[in-house]
């Protein structure tokens, strides 16, 4: 490593390529920040009045955003919603991928199971979404609970493939030693097996987490009726009412993206190695 | 003993295996039905036989959704694989301050489309045409979400920004197998540069790529958020995704039994594209 930084000097062509192209990645946020902060007064037609930074920081914009899209709710919904469904996948998931995983191997059954839950990654929601909508309504299901069992299925497949493909690596002998024991298979999986797969839990949840918070589909969808509204489809069921007061629109946008900003500074780490483990494997 | 793990394995199986079958191929199948009924979404309901395969395939508004969903699929992967590679080599060459903008271009996919979409509508629609305005530039000074030939440009150019980010780490991933020696040994006999590129680098990183093409075109193929934020299929439906049209015309539209059959062709293009990569690109890397 040393002796590399020696040989090679700073790329600046590089550096003057990413710089360049981060341009392009700032820009639509600092649209966003400043014209949520602005009043619709100092909106003006020239592209100076549009992108000057605001006369007063005031948080006026937010609290009316806030109250027009219910927020406080919406957040809620989407916290409840995400939370539970990466708990949820990481318990079902992880167990299902252990057993299929586990039996794959040296039996008909299981490997038929395995292949027929993994193959469900190539179903479109596009052809779920009619039958589902009716059949959730059928069940009483056409509602948060409900969103949360469908997010469930969705990614049950690549989770299982995820989570069959890490057990490859865990020898079968630590099981065995556990059943000399005499521990029983589902305690050796909860008190052995499941603390080993802590770095695929971790891919799981990212992937989980940043799927289910942005989807819109399946909340637009199963949650119509409901009256309730995840972060996305509040902006979506409220945009008639921002009107043209475009700076409560953005104030409202950047609320909405507030939450997964944070979750970006705090678990930067463990979201980009989630996100490649996911997507090599 | 052994028949205790047996059994425990079974109980584990069962009822998710269960769980899986009824919220997936239950309403797989159920879709499959209703695709050869006329079906409006309430009230009864008469069996039609493949009159809506039929008929699916002289829809001038189906074909439409078709042939754009595939331009910008297809444009849309070449332009984000482009600009990800340069990206992914800038970023993993020497340069300073390396994980801060690796951080910060990942940033835009953990946004939701959705919001996005919404960010873009407005730049595209003032901002983009008072810059248009002040070059001077006609052509430029309206919005190009209004009209027909330029619309899927807009929601090309708001997909790319979002899914160069995915696209780039996977690169990234994929450059830092490539060891050193190979660059020092290629240097000897004279590759540099874009010849480095071509014969070392890209030979080496195909499997990354593979999985960048089937990722790609198989989200692209599905686009929705962004339609809805952009354009809702508009103007005089040049930007209707099939995804949109199945959604916009099935759920409230009252072709549930139409819009079923074309979910059924939509599942079999998808399943096709996606094994014919895989297949394809399985081959290349055998080759090497």
């Amino acid at each position: 490593m040393k002796e590399d930084m020696i040989k090679r000097k700073t790329n600046w062509t590089a550096m003057i390529v990413l710089i360049l192209g981060l341009s392009a990645i700032a820009f639509p946020l600092y649209m966003t920040i400043i014209i949520a902060f602005k009043q619709p007064a100092e909106m003006t037609n020239s592209v100076g009045g549009i992108l000057s930074l605001p006369k007063t920081w005031s948080l006026d914009n937010f609290r009316e955003a806030m109250r027009v899209t219910d927020f406080w709710n919406s957040l809620k919904n989407s916290l409840v919603i995400t939370l539970l469904t990466v708990a949820l996948s990481i318990a079902i998931h992880s167990i299902m991928g252990y057993s299929l995983g586990r039996n794959k191997g040296h039996s008909k059954f299981y490997s038929f199971v395995y292949l027929f839950i993994v193959s469900g990654m190539f179903v479109p929601f596009a052809i779920l979404m009619m039958p589902l909508a009716k059949q959730t309504a059928e069940l009483g299901l056409a509602n948060w609970f409900g969103v949360i069992v469908l997010y469930v299925v969705f990614y049950m497949p690549m989770n299982i493939m995820l989570y069959a493909g890490y057990l490859v690596n865990i020898p079968i002998a630590l099981e065995e030693a556990a059943k000399v024991d005499g521990a029983s298979t589902w305690r050796t999986y909860w008190k052995i097996i499941f603390p080993i797969m802590r770095p695929m839990h971790a891919t799981v949840a990212v992937l989980t987490a940043l799927a289910v918070w942005n989807d819109v589909m399946t909340p637009l969808v199963i949650m119509a009726g409901s009256d309730q509204n995840t972060l996305p489809l509040a902006q979506l069921n409220f945009q008639t009412q921002f009107g043209t007061n475009y700076n409560l629109a953005f104030a409202s946008y950047l609320l909405s993206l507030i939450p997964i900003l944070i979750f970006y500074i705090v678990c930067q780490k463990q979201i980009l190695n989630g996100v490649v483990n996911g997507a090599v494997k | 003993m052994k028949n205790e793990r047996k059994t425990t394995f079974l109980l584990i199986t069962i009822p998710i295996l269960a769980l899986f079958v009824c919220f997936n191929t239950i309403p797989l199948i159920r879709g499959v039905i209703y695709s050869f009924t006329n079906f409006k979404g309430f009230g009864t309901y008469d069996w039609v036989g493949f009159r809506n395969y039929a008929d699916l395939f002289s829809d001038a508004r189906v074909g439409k959704s078709y042939l754009f969903t595939f331009k910008l699929a297809v444009v849309t992967t070449v332009v984000v694989n482009v600009i990800s590679l340069i990206l992914a080599l800038a970023l993993n060459s020497k340069i300073r301050a390396k994980s801060f903008f690796r951080g910060a271009y990942f940033l835009p996919n953990i946004l939701g489309a959705l919001v996005v979409g919404y960010i873009f509508n407005y730049f595209f629609t003032y901002i983009l045409p008072a810059m248009g305005a002040m070059v001077g530039s006609d052509s430029m000074s309206k919005s190009i979400l209004s009209s027909p030939d330029s619309a899927w440009i807009g929601i090309m150019i708001v997909c790319a920004w979002q899914a160069v980010a995915m696209n780039t780490i996977i690169y990234i991933s994929g450059l830092q197998t490539v060891p050193e020696d190979v660059y020092e040994a290629g240097g000897l006999d004279g590759a540099t540069g874009w010849k480095q590129f071509r014969y070392l680098t890209f030979p080496l990183i195909i499997p990354f790529f593979s999985i960048n093409m089937v990722l790609s075109v198989k989200n692209f193929l599905m686009v929705f958020d962004q339609i809805m934020a952009l354009t809702k299929g508009g103007p005089a439906q040049s930007t209707e995704s099939i995804s949109y049209l199945i959604y916009n015309n099935g759920m409230s539209g009252g072709q549930f039994g139409f819009q079923s059959a074309n979910a059924v062709i939509f599942f079999i293009v998808i399943v096709t594209v996606s094994v014919a990569q895989m297949k394809f690109t399985g081959k290349k890397e055998e080759q090497l």
